[in-house]
């Protein structure tokens, strides 16, 4: 046998079931690829050393007829901000270089539980703030389809590895893009599922109102798949009390897009960039299939992004709290700090971008400033989702497309010194965050050889119909094949 | 002078299993320092709170006993705010700023003829607990004990509307005992229940006076500052607005730095706890609630005849209440009441004793019924009392082993007053003299009876005796 890392995860699993694949021999070849590639790749910041013994019992289970689970011996990358009992969960930051977490994440356990194989965990814009992956305190990751420009992020690591055949599949986690920003930098499929989907305990909360896991993958199948093992109620987050049962989401993959209507913003397709033309190529696509396209207009779509960086400063100020170097870190001399070397020293571990958004976040909905920003952005994202919420329903909207992202991949370095100019990287993406709906990117073509990935944003509750559409769309997409490492 | 006065309490629930938003215990106390913990509690990444529906039911039953309204959705909030005993450095509590979300608002209690508003009661949890130098470590040491981080605490807020420190004393008592009814909170437990205050005189500025850990100790914070207060006033002296802390040791209220008392929380709504529907719940938490002490207290002066001092103490003692509710026949309510009142309360005056008690309902009152009906003497039912919360026996068994069976063969009776008087000469001679004397004979008669001789006959013989002697 010969390892084939190309495998989808349903082949995988039934290959190790028949004994047609070896997990044991999979992983060897996983561990390979990445001793190979990885020193340019930089996708993992840790590996556990446990993997390859649990493939070689996953291959033991498999010849007793034991039941090995529908994703048997898959090598599952998990971002670092998703806690794992086994191993760092650093969220890519000095200030919990040292952290272990005693727990695994409700996702981690339940596709663990599910026959996958964590490889190790993937490297990430500190503490998830950041579409590059180049705010890591531990290095960039880099594209794998042009090791000079970055992966996209900020769950950047995940996308590489699942792109350079690095892992099976990978867990990312989605704020305002973080999921499908990367996947469409890489080539990959990336969902960010409805919010209260799967469950958030052991995801490192940073703007924990919107944010969500999702999972990162090679096709709209695998995404379903491990969408299956890991969504659905759990009882240790509040706020999956309405997720509904876990299966389901490969239901409608073959359904087609015949009679649906989907949504497009007249601005996005605009021809004078490769990008805009992809997407009208991609709307065209559906059409072919039986589609009809209508024009969206978001009035208020503008402020999305202004709300959305109020909404996150304000939460992360609240979730770094406690990140003080005295619970964490662990900066202190023997003999204590005096209180203002204390407080000057107390974030020191943070780098520049999570300073930036922690200031920020003390600001926003301080006494005197909260009217003008926090409780102005909240109203914002109220209008938001009811305006996407009538568009929706006035118009019968299955879904809506645009380019994921404006552009392609950009250089390492090329924006890292603008905030504002990456901020504006989002302003595709928030909205499904904002509005809590399940959105997906699609790899769809090549611009100069570079990735471009196409999102759809769905209605709230209807992941597994939002997976349909993205299947056609797969469907119609141009066959970009691997990168060339 | 006339003060205002309003309060602000802190309750724990200390009945409930569990904290506020983890699975560890809610009664931490005993717990050897940083074991009663989890990963939620100590707030480590990635962990969420997951709220304890019982803790909301309990919170409700609180507001609702105070007069307040529920809303029929609840909200949470993040205060934040840095500090060494608040793992996640903000603390998740209640806040009515998006309108009211609080579990309750807009109620009020009767403190005499005046009435104290209540102006909001929340559900949040309590931080962990600071330790300052010694206990545990060496004397230079400050020790964090994150075993009550977690706790469920309710925040009751006051108007303005007391007094002066009589009406304070006054309107905590009455909470004390409402609270104890609710079973939700064993107030005598030490950090149970914490207050701060707001005082200010005629006039003045408002003090804030914080720390306050036992209930006793309101009561003299908020004495201590009217004086102090009416002594600027009466040196001319503005009274600064600030916040003080009460010093428990000294017994006097110190100021504290102009920087605590002057925190932006930055509030933010808590979306890790989606907002709460309770509208349902509340109808049926309204229709759970235990008797009050006041309606307890009217029924058993009107029904029962019980003398307002009884009916007092009894109706305000849930535990003894309940008991004498369950034991009631009517023929037997009068002993019941007292041999509650004069008995039980003191054989059980602890929790421990109460809980240890396998006294059952029903035998108390076949007990209580016994007496009244002369089958038995008050006395023997005192001894019977002590058997039977030990041993959980019945009244028959009890009766029985204890050889309590009255003496009520008048032959008996007599020839026992025929001996003590013949060995008693001089005591014969008192009672002749002095008719008040007669009482210490009747003493001898019962106790040569094993205090079982039905008293009414004894005392009937003893007197005949005493004439028949004036007549030989």
């Amino acid at each position: 046998m010969t390892a084939n890392l190309a495998l989808g995860l349903a082949e995988y699993a039934e290959g190790v079931r028949s004994g047609d694949v070896s997990a044991e021999e999979q992983m060897a070849a996983t561990l390979e690829r990445i001793a190979r590639h990885d020193g340019v790749l930089h996708a993992y910041v840790s590996l556990d050393p446990g993997a390859l013994g649990e493939a070689a019992r996953v291959d033991r289970d498999a010849r007793a007829g034991r039941d090995v689970g529908p994703l048997a011996g898959a090598p599952l990358a998990v971002k670092d901000n998703i806690c794992v009992s086994r191993g760092p969960t650093t969220c890519c930051s000095r200030m919990l270089e040292s952290y272990r977490s005693p727990y695994d994440a409700t996702a981690v356990s339940r596709l663990r539980g599910a026959g996958a194989i964590v490889v190790g965990k993937t490297n990430m814009d500190e503490f998830a703030m950041g579409i590059t992956t180049e705010f890591s305190s531990f290095g960039p990751s880099r594209n794998p389809w042009d090791t000079d420009r970055v992966p996209g992020g900020s769950s950047g690591g995940s996308a590489v590895a699942v792109s350079a055949l690095e892992c099976a599949a990978a867990l990312g986690s989605d704020t305002g893009g973080s999921v499908r920003n990367p996947a469409s930098f890489c080539s990959i499929v990336g969902l960010k599922p409805t919010y209260g989907r799967v469950s958030r305990h052991g995801l490192v909360s940073y703007a924990n109102s919107i944010e969500q896991i999702g999972p990162m993958a090679r096709s709209v199948r695998d995404a379903a798949m491990m969408m299956d093992a890991m969504a659905g109620h759990d009882p240790m987050d509040d706020t999956t009390r309405r997720a509904g049962p876990a299966g389901g989401h490969t239901a409608h993959l073959s359904d087609g897009v015949e009679g649906l209507v989907v949504g497009v913003d007249a601005r996005e397709v605009d021809r004078s960039t490769c990008v805009g033309r992809a997407a009208r190529r991609a709307a065209g696509a559906l059409e072919s299939l039986g589609a009809s396209v209508v024009d969206v207009d978001l009035a208020h779509e503008g402020l999305s992004v202004a709300a959305y960086y109020v909404l996150t400063a304000a939460e992360a100020g609240s979730n770094l709290a406690r990140y003080d170097n005295i619970r964490y870190g662990y900066d202190m001399p023997p003999d204590g700090y005096e209180h203002g070397a204390y407080v000057t020293a107390a974030r020191s571990r943070l780098g520049p971008e999570v300073q930036r958004r922690m200031i920020l976040g003390g600001f926003v909905p301080s006494a005197g400033h909260a009217g003008r920003y926090y409780l102005k952005a909240l109203r914002a994202r109220d209008v938001l989702a009811s305006e996407a919420d009538s568009a929706f329903s006035s118009r019968g909207l299955a879904c809506m497309l645009s380019p994921t992202v404006p552009v392609p991949p950009f250089r390492v370095g090329e924006k890292i010194d603008d905030p504002v100019e990456l901020f504006r990287m989002d302003s595709n993406t928030v909205l499904a965050n904002l509005t809590g709906r399940p959105a997906v990117s699609v790899p769809f073509t090549l611009c100069d050889g570079l990735p471009v990935g196409m999102q759809l944003v769905g209605r709230a509750g209807e992941d597994a119909r939002l997976l349909g559409v993205a299947a056609a769309l797969e469907g119609a997409a141009d066959d970009m094949g691997v990168p060339a490492l | 002078m006339s003060a205002k006065i309003g309060l602000e309490i802190h309750c724990q629930l200390t009945t409930l299993n569990s904290k506020l938003f983890c699975a560890c215990r809610a009664d931490y106390r005993g717990m050897a320092p940083n074991t009663n913990v989890c990963a939620t509690c100590m707030g480590l990444p990635g962990t969420l709170p997951r709220l304890n529906g019982e803790a909301v039911r309990r919170a409700a039953a609180i507001a609702l006993s105070l007069g307040c309204e529920v809303p029929g959705t609840l909200r949470f909030f993040r205060k934040n705010y840095f500090y060494p005993d608040l793992p996640k450095n903000y603390q998740i509590t209640q806040l009515d700023l998006y309108g009211p979300s609080s579990v309750g608002h807009g109620g009020s209690v009767a403190v005499g003829d005046r009435t104290v508003s209540i102006e909001r009661v929340q559900l949040e949890e309590d931080p962990g607990r600071i330790v300052y130098g010694g206990e545990g470590g060496s004397a230079g040491d400050t020790l964090v004990d994150y075993n009550r981080a977690g706790t469920p605490l309710v925040e009751i807020v006051t108007g303005p509307d007391m007094r002066g420190a009589r009406e304070v004393r006054e309107f905590l008592g009455i909470l004390h005992d409402m609270l104890e009814n609710l079973g939700v909170s064993d107030t005598s437990l030490e950090g149970a229940m914490r207050a701060d205050a707001n005082v200010s005189i005629e006039g003045g500025n408002r003090v804030e006076i914080k720390n306050v850990t036992s209930f006793h100790d309101i009561g003299r914070a908020v004495e201590y500052e009217i004086a102090r207060q009416a002594g600027n006033v009466e040196h001319g002296l503005e009274t600064v607005q600030e916040t003080r802390q009460w010093d428990e040791r000294r017994r006097t209220t110190v100021g504290a730095r102009s920087k605590e008392a002057d925190q932006d929380y930055r509030y933010l709504i808590e979306h890790d706890i989606p907002p709460v529907g309770v509208s349902g719940a509340v109808a049926q938490i309204r229709a759970s609630l235990p008797e009050s002490i006041a309606s307890r207290r009217r029924r058993y002066a009107a029904e029962d005849g019980m003398q307002a001092q009884v009916a007092d103490v009894l109706s305000s003692e849930p535990h003894f209440a309940r008991l004498y509710d369950a034991a009631r026949t009517g023929e037997n309510s009068r002993e019941l009441a007292n041999i509650i009142t004069t008995d039980l309360m003191g054989l059980l005056e602890t929790r421990e004793a109460r809980e240890a008690s396998r006294l059952e309902p029903a035998e108390l009152g076949a007990l209580a019924l016994a007496v009244s009906r002369r089958e038995l003497t008050r006395a023997s039912a005192k001894a019977a009392l002590q058997s039977m919360v030990r041993s959980g026996a019945t009244l028959a068994e009890t009766v029985d082993s204890l050889g309590l069976r009255p003496v009520d063969d008048a032959g008996e009776i007599a020839r026992a007053v025929e001996e003590v008087m013949a060995a008693n000469p001089k005591a014969v001679a008192d009672a002749r003299a002095s008719p008040a004397a007669v009482n210490h004979v009747m003493g001898l008669v019962m106790r040569r009876c094993g205090g079982r001789a039905d008293p009414a006959t004894a005392r009937s013989l003893i007197e005949e005796r005493l004439r028949s002697h004036d007549m030989g």
